[in-house]
């Protein structure tokens, strides 16, 4: 990863189930304006195995993911 | 649902039917999906429903025709995703026929024959999908239905691993895969692939975040395709597992792989080739997982070599992708 894309708006989803996490990135997304940035956190296993899936499917943009302690975080941007 | 068709009964009956002779064979109805029930007189008239996929439109019409000719007042899903209008009179066979006909809905087959094909949602709008199984089942259906056998035959297609169809319980299954390739340059290490694969066939390199590809784990699911950010892993091609052999039933069998990624087009070329095997060297009664243990698998093989050679044979894998371990 290159510098870091400044995030418009976040929203921690850890702890949160599939695919109730899913549904809030979602909602969140669609509050932003095409091309602003959502940055996302998700617990490992199943959360990051799903969730980049069905944003990407949506027509969004993955522009960094970061893996953290348990956790990963990503920013996203809206298409 | 007993499976009682009525096979080999050999006999005629003479019965009143409105505006007929009165004639019906029973050897006719073997044909059609018309299936002998508990009850004196009535039947299950099983639909031909491909891939279990009917427009609104038709099911209104069919729902018409059930209520007016069930005596009960009842459908059934087949298990094998057709529709069944149960406890229909057999003096109303010939009406209830024409009356689907005109509505654009044929009777489906039972006996020893080519069985409507069965299908899961597919790439058209299940997320997971990689091939269009409702296109295929559709294809096969036209152009199969009701070829004889020497026992049934029953065809269906996943769209994916998963595998919903069945095809490691059918006669002849094909399932989507879909073979990744990795691009090193735009990959950032983001290990979202790693997590992404439930088969641990990829692990993240522990400093630079890039994959180390398992080709034996890898079961084509493209799980990493979808997950990767930056279009890292891409599909070189998607295809069909073809799968022989398997069957329910009181003595269960699961099939064997025969090919992997078998090109949509090829499809129908492996079907009609393998019922042309299937009626050279199979027994009347005998399904054809059987026909395979008793001539052998090799000779199957030899005589699906000029089809099976446009995929990749069945023990092929992907070669190992991504970086070194150390």
């Amino acid at each position: 990863m290159t510098e870091e894309t400044k995030a418009n708006a976040s929203l921690d989803l850890r702890g949160v189930v599939c695919p109730i996490n899913f549904v809030k990135a979602k909602l969140k997304l669609d509050m932003l304006e095409t091309g602003e940035v959502l940055e996302l956190m998700l617990d490992s296993g199943e959360p990051i195995q799903n969730v980049p899936k069905s944003i990407k499917e949506e027509g969004h943009k993955i522009l960094e993911v970061k893996k953290l302690d348990g956790y990963f975080s990503l920013k996203v941007q809206k298409g | 649902m007993t499976d009682h068709f009525i096979e080999d009964k050999s006999n005629k009956v003479t019965v009143d039917v409105e505006g007929h002779d009165g004639k019906v064979d029973f050897n006719d109805l073997k044909t059609g999906g018309f299936i002998k029930q508990r009850q004196k007189d009535l039947f299950a008239v099983r639909l031909r429903c491909p891939g279990g996929r009917l427009s609104t439109d038709k099911l209104v019409e069919i729902s018409k025709l059930a209520h007016k000719y069930s005596k009960k007042s009842v459908v059934h899903f087949s298990f094998r995703q057709s529709l069944e209008i149960l406890y229909v009179d057999y003096k109303d066979f010939h009406e209830l026929v024409a009356e689907l006909k005109k509505i654009g809905q044929e009777v489906a087959s039972c006996g020893p024959r080519v069985r409507v094909p069965t299908a899961c949602g597919g790439c058209e709008y299940n997320p997971n999908g990689l091939t269009d199984t409702q296109a295929m089942a559709k294809m096969v259906d036209e152009k199969f239905f009701g070829t004889r056998t020497p026992h049934k035959f029953k065809t269906c297609f996943s769209g994916c691993p998963i595998d919903c169809a069945r095809t490691k319980e059918m006669d002849y299954g094909f399932q989507g895969v879909v073979e990744p390739v990795w691009d090193e340059e735009a990959c950032t290490g983001c290990t979202i692939c790693s997590e992404a694969c439930k088969e641990d066939a990829i692990e993240a390199h522990p400093v630079s975040g890039k994959p180390i590809f398992d080709p034996m784990k890898c079961i084509y699911c493209g799980d990493c395709i979808r997950a990767c950010p930056t279009e890292t892993w891409k599909a070189k091609r998607y295809g069909h597992i073809v799968r022989i052999g398997g069957k329910h039933g009181r003595h269960p069998m699961e099939s064997v792989e025969v090919c992997k990624f078998l090109p949509d087009e090829k499809v129908p070329d492996a079907i009609h080739k393998t019922v042309e095997w299937y009626n050279a060297n199979g027994k009347r009664g005998e399904r054809i997982g059987n026909t395979l243990k008793r001539v052998g698998l090799t000779h199957y093989l030899d005589y699906m070599e000029p089809v099976f050679k446009s995929g990749s044979p069945a023990d092929w894998v992907v070669p190992a992708q991504g970086v070194k371990k150390d």
